[in-house]
């Protein structure tokens, strides 16, 4: 469903992104870690096009992201991306957050985008909560309907770049505990965590980087029992300790 | 010391004061407002662009608003409008626009450089993040400017926006250089008949801090009925 093919990327003269691939099959769930700067938001940044990348290929559902000619709002319309800071629109009610992509991108009528978007609601526990205000809810409640609002445009894939790096902690199991229920109805993603529980509770392959390359990728198993590279099992001790 | 103050003319050219002059500083006012913000606001979508040729185009336009006198802009455009006019329409004689229509078109003109500044820092203030997350939805460019950055945008500079339409308030007493009667020509006609030029310019002047104090009130109040819940 999605190739990376030989990636890399430049800011001016600095090197982001070294020659990454990887393939991502329907209903898979890939897992992206590694330190800081590694370059895991601007790979999974460039799967939707909102990087530009100099080299390389990337394809979704066969259709090339760095093509000039590729219709890019379509194809984003199709993928689904929930961001670290949420990014809801703060003035916009939540339910209108959920209704205005549906009806402006993919031109549902108001009635069935609502339909959609109260029962999206529903299914992240904040029914009761769609006439408020983003600003109004906490964290954990702002990203559940971040997730709903990618959800309710029904995308093919999604893209989770730090979903929980911005949560107090008693807020993080909630939203996982929803990406876990999507990665278990076989929705496609690639997530950027560090949550190393989610990796391993549902992904099937987890992908290390450091310095812009993909270090390591590996079968969920293989990585957390015996990483191959250095690198991999420096971050591991580190992240794992606690 | 009001002994030789005749304050008795103020109430006899109510009438003229209101019905003639302050309906032309408020219609002028109003409408400048409105057609400044219109073109200010594509103004500051240009200069935000990041084609060449539209952003030069734009801070050109704002940098020689921002640079030649208000008052010689009034005077210069009551002058050269008509035969612009004469000029588009192709027609033989230069065409009689009025003063209240010269006056609109320079007001608009003028205070769009100022409201194109204005919402240029509104629309910088949203954060990138917002776009990318409207982007990433598979929004295009009119919509993603349209009813994400712009709404935003737009009241984040709802207090700016009205402070300046408070100062245009005050500005448009300098229609006085091409005798047009708003408010101020009106007081200042009476008086000069009338020979009284003290009564009338000290309740001119009352009346314009009354209304643009009331306003900058209203502005205060309005900033936080407006604010986005964050």
């Amino acid at each position: 469903m999605i190739t990376i093919d030989a990636i890399s990327k430049w800011y001016g003269p600095t090197q982001v992104l070294r020659d990454c691939s990887a393939a991502v099959a329907k209903g898979e769930v890939v897992v992206v870690c590694g330190p800081s700067g590694s370059g895991k938001s601007t790979l999974i940044k460039c799967v939707n096009g909102l990087e530009p990348f100099q080299k390389g290929r990337i394809d979704v559902d066969g259709i090339s992201v760095g093509d000039p000619k590729t219709d890019l709002p379509k194809l984003r319309a199709r993928i689904g991306m929930v961001f670290q800071h949420f990014e809801l629109f703060p003035h916009l009610s939540v339910l209108r957050n959920l209704t205005l992509p549906q009806i402006k991108v993919l031109g549902r009528n108001p009635d069935a985008a609502r339909d959609k978007a109260v029962s999206l609601l529903d299914r992240v526990g904040l029914r009761v909560h769609a006439e408020k205000f983003p600003g109004q809810l906490s964290g954990g409640q702002q990203q559940r309907v971040a997730i709903a609002r990618a959800l309710a445009m029904d995308p093919i894939a999604m893209l989770f770049d730090e979903p929980t790096s911005a949560l107090d902690p008693e807020m993080i199991q909630e939203v996982l505990d929803v990406m876990v229920g999507l990665a278990k109805d076989g929705m496609t993603m690639i997530v950027v965590t560090h949550e190393m529980s989610f990796a391993r509770k549902v992904a099937n392959r987890v992908a290390f980087m450091d310095k812009g390359e993909i270090v390591e990728d590996a079968p969920t198993a293989d990585f957390f029992g015996k990483p191959r590279s250095e690198r991999a099992q420096l971050f591991l001790s580190k992240i794992l300790q606690h | 010391m009001f002994v030789n103050f005749d304050f008795d003319v103020i109430w006899r050219s109510l009438p003229y004061l209101f019905y003639r002059g302050m309906t032309f500083t408020l219609l002028l006012t109003a409408l400048a407002t409105a057609g400044g913000i219109v073109i200010g606001t594509l103004l500051a979508l240009m200069r935000l662009s990041g084609t060449t040729a539209l952003t030069v185009a734009a801070a050109a336009y704002v940098n020689l608003m921002r640079s030649v006198p208000f008052v010689l802009m009034i005077f210069w455009f009551y002058f050269l409008v008509p035969y612009i006019g004469q000029w588009v329409t192709r027609s033989a004689q230069p065409i009689q626009v009025g003063a209240f229509a010269s006056c609109l078109i320079t007001f608009t003109l003028f205070e769009a450089a100022f409201f194109c500044e204005i919402m240029r820092a509104g629309i910088q203030s949203i954060s990138r993040g917002q776009v990318a997350a409207a982007q990433a939805l598979g929004m295009t460019y009119p919509t993603v400017m349209g009813y994400i950055v712009l709404p935003q945008a737009f009241r984040n500079m709802v207090p700016v926006l009205l402070t300046q339409t408070i100062i245009l308030f005050q500005d448009t007493s300098l229609v006085y250089v091409i005798s047009v009667t708003d408010f101020l020509g009106a007081a200042s006609k009476v008086a000069e008949r009338d020979g009284r030029l003290v009564e009338m310019y000290t309740f001119a002047a009352a009346v314009y801090f009354i209304i643009s104090l009331v306003a900058s009130r209203a502005v205060a109040h309005l900033q936080r009925r407006v604010a986005i819940i964050r």
